[in-house]
């Protein structure tokens, strides 16, 4: 025993020497600042991604426009206008569209297009047909997005939540739910609290313009139910959202 | 219990020594926790028999097939023995110990020390097995162990004669620690095309479904007596910590772990009379903790973002869990009233806690580069919680996660997800002798029994 315990002084010793090389590292994570997307490898070039969901349709069917970019300060897309840097946007075209995102940065540009096919409605059809509750609600209320491993609510998708506030205080009898995503990566556990967050945040913004809390309604699907499954940044920017829903 | 701790206060020295070198950045070895008899710094060198047939029973030969390979794969997985490889050993199938020839086993090439060996048969629907343990290099000596088995003839009893015989072995050669050979895996799979909880055997055997909700059900976490199964649950108000009891075969109430709608990550107490879990119930994510009825719900921490509590098995009285509180995910403690709060890890994104049955060792995932851009490698650490000295116990081999301790403490299962597809491993402590269980579906967060 004697032995021992010299042999274990000494060990104690070198795990206090060691700790300071080994061991001492510090929490270093930096998260990137709001509205700024995280850095690529091809320095300050703009990058632009264009798809519509599906590409064939009957006229008077709803087309979803998703979109990501980087390095960009401006973006906008034809007949659209200015756009977030990352989105989604349900259209309703009623001829066969090419829609064109042009991202700007600095002088460079990036350019993106998708097409639409709307193929001719029955003859017997009415013509114009107004939009259902649901339709006009997930017209006008838009996701949010959020930056890497946060809950913060950007400069983007605060101008995102006043609109749907007003959207909201407009309409006083409908209540909403407010579910919070995550991307692949990280534990199931721990993004079912970051989704737990984000829904909340929206949440709090929301009542702080002036939607009563009992309309709201918040879960967390943390990365169960994911937007899209790809492994690309682009990819995990669509699924660190909220997204907003007509609650029954 | 007090083996199971002085398997680490008798090797403490080389423990500590291990750690600290391994604290140097370029060293990567990582042999250090474990995982012997500590009869010795040798394994013993252990040979299994194929065991004797006897009668003419057609039905003993698929039997005994199923044994004899169940018994070598059990002493193998154990991680205590140096195994003799079924092509150095003996073709002769000892049926008795006056059938045992010592000189045969101890020679070269076999060089056994020990041999387990025996005699199977199936007749009118009964199986009967005897399986001696003998020292084979005192010739003549009597058997260390006598066992003799009969039960009804199955494939499956096959495999639970051959599990507990070899549970006896492991205990007798072991320094007295129960073998886990008869222990099970709870885990999450989304074969039928929802994720249910199923269940599966310590080696990968006889993998079933528990649940069949249609839903998401996830974080299944066994009760310490194997009673009862708590698990989160996704239904039309948001996620509930939800019961399975084993006993009734259906899911009975725990009204206490509904509210709010977004409860998760369940945790029994030692005792099994508590359970922990992550709600938002009060504004954000705490750590909340109820008695098994589900009533008396109080929370025990108020700082948001906590999750993934696990209890101190040894004791009962701390938890570790994960906090963002700070930023990312990191592991850290607290009393069960909630003070003492201490952080255990220095960075990164650290989840997924597993505290080990002597109550010394943190098992964990981390991505200590883990940040934008840096989707990097994640996992399993083991830390010594005393010292809050850590080990990497897996590299470079897929994202990990969700380790949890057999009861032997000897063995690690976890996820390890390669590309798009999640699949449920097992490893000793010291990261070597990786097995994969699963291979259908994904398959995900493994829970290790208690016994």
């Amino acid at each position: 025993m004697k032995t021992q315990k010299s042999i274990f002084s000494i060990a104690l010793l070198l795990v206090a020497l060691t700790a300071v090389s080994g061991c001492g590292k510090k929490k270093t994570a930096t998260l990137p600042p709001a509205n700024e997307t995280a850095p690529t490898e091809n320095g300050g070039v703009p990058t632009a991604q264009l798809t519509a969901t599906p590409t064939v349709i009957s006229a008077g069917d709803q087309v979803q426009l998703r979109w990501a970019t980087t390095n960009a300060t401006s973006i906008s897309i034809d007949g659209i206008g200015d756009v977030p840097s990352v989105g989604v946007k349900t259209v309703t075209p009623s001829e066969s569209t090419t829609y064109h995102l042009v991202a700007r940065g600095g002088s460079l540009t990036a350019d993106a297009s998708a097409s639409v096919t709307v193929n001719s409605p029955p003859a017997i059809s009415v013509p114009s047909r107004s939009m259902s509750a649901e339709e006009e609600f997930n017209a006008r209320v838009q996701p949010i997005f959020f930056d890497y491993d946060t809950y913060d609510i950007r400069g983007d998708a605060q101008a995102i939540l006043a609109k749907n506030a007003d959207y909201l205080n407009a309409h006083p009898e409908i209540k909403i739910a407010i579910g919070g995503y995550c991307d692949e990566r990280g534990s199931d556990e721990y993004n079912l609290v970051l989704g737990q967050n984000r829904a909340e945040a929206a949440k709090t913004a929301l009542v702080t313009a002036g939607i009563a809390t009992d309309r709201i309604r918040v879960i967390s699907y943390g990365k169960e139910k994911p937007f899209c499954s790809d492994s690309t940044e682009e990819c995990w920017q669509l699924n660190r959202r909220d997204g907003f829903t007509i609650d029954r | 219990m007090k083996a199971t701790f002085w398997i680490f206060s008798r090797q403490w020295p080389l423990f500590l020594v291990s750690l600290a070198y391994i604290s140097a950045p370029q060293i990567s070895a990582q042999d250090w926790v474990h995982t012997g008899t500590n009869l010795g710094n040798e394994r013993i060198r252990l040979a299994a028999a194929d065991f004797k047939s006897v009668g003419n029973d057609p039905g003993t030969a698929p039997l005994k097939a199923v044994f004899d390979s169940t018994l070598y794969n059990d002493l193998t997985s154990a991680g205590i023995f140096d195994m003799v490889s079924k092509s150095l050993a003996p073709q002769a199938m000892p049926g008795s110990p006056q059938e045992f020839v010592a000189d045969q086993w101890s020679a070269a090439p076999a060089s056994a020390a020990m041999v387990a060996f025996g005699a199977l048969s199936a007749t009118n629907g009964r199986l009967a097995v005897y399986g001696w343990l003998t020292d084979a290099r005192n010739a003549g000596s009597a058997p260390v162990l006598a066992k003799q088995y009969n039960e009804a003839a199955s494939q499956e009893m096959a495999r639970t004669v051959a599990h507990r015989f070899a549970d006896e072995i492991i205990y007798r050669l072991g320094g007295a620690i129960n073998g886990i050979a008869e222990t099970k895996i709870y885990f999450v799979s989304n074969r039928t095309g929802s994720k249910e909880i199923w269940v599966m055997d310590y080696d990968g055997a006889n993998q079933h479904a528990v649940t069949h909700l249609g839903s998401i059900s996830i974080s299944p976490r066994i009760s310490p007596d194997n009673s009862r199964i708590a698990f989160a649950s996704l239904g039309g108000d948001g996620w509930a910590i939800r019961m399975f009891s084993q006993d009734l075969n259906r899911l009975v109430s725990f009204p206490g772990g509904s509210a709010g709608g977004s409860n998760q990550s369940p945790a029994w107490s030692p005792d099994g009379l508590q359970i922990a879990f992550s709600s938002a119930r009060g504004g954000h994510p705490d750590i909340w903790i109820s008695d098994v009825s589900g009533s008396s719900a109080h929370s025990i921490s108020s700082f948001g973002s906590d999750v993934s509590p696990v209890w101190n098995p040894r004791t009962g009285n701390q938890l570790a869990f994960v906090s963002g509180r700070t930023g990312e995910p990191q592991i850290y403690m607290m009393d069960k009233d909630g003070a003492n709060v201490q952080r255990m890890t220095d960075g990164g994104y650290a989840i997924s806690p597993s505290w080990a049955p002597n109550g010394g060792l943190l098992a964990y995932c981390w991505n200590r580069k883990y940040g934008p851009g840096d989707p990097g490698g994640q996992d399993v650490y083991i830390m010594d919680i005393a010292s809050k000295n850590w080990l990497q116990a897996t590299h470079e081999a897929g994202n990990n996660d969700f380790p949890s301790w057999s009861p032997d403490g000897r063995h690690l299962v976890f996820q390890r997800q390669i590309g798009h597809r999640t699949q449920i491993w097992t490893m000793l402590a010291d990261g070597t002798g990786q097995q994969q269980l699963t291979f259908s579906g994904d398959n995900s967060m493994p829970n290790w029994s208690w016994k």
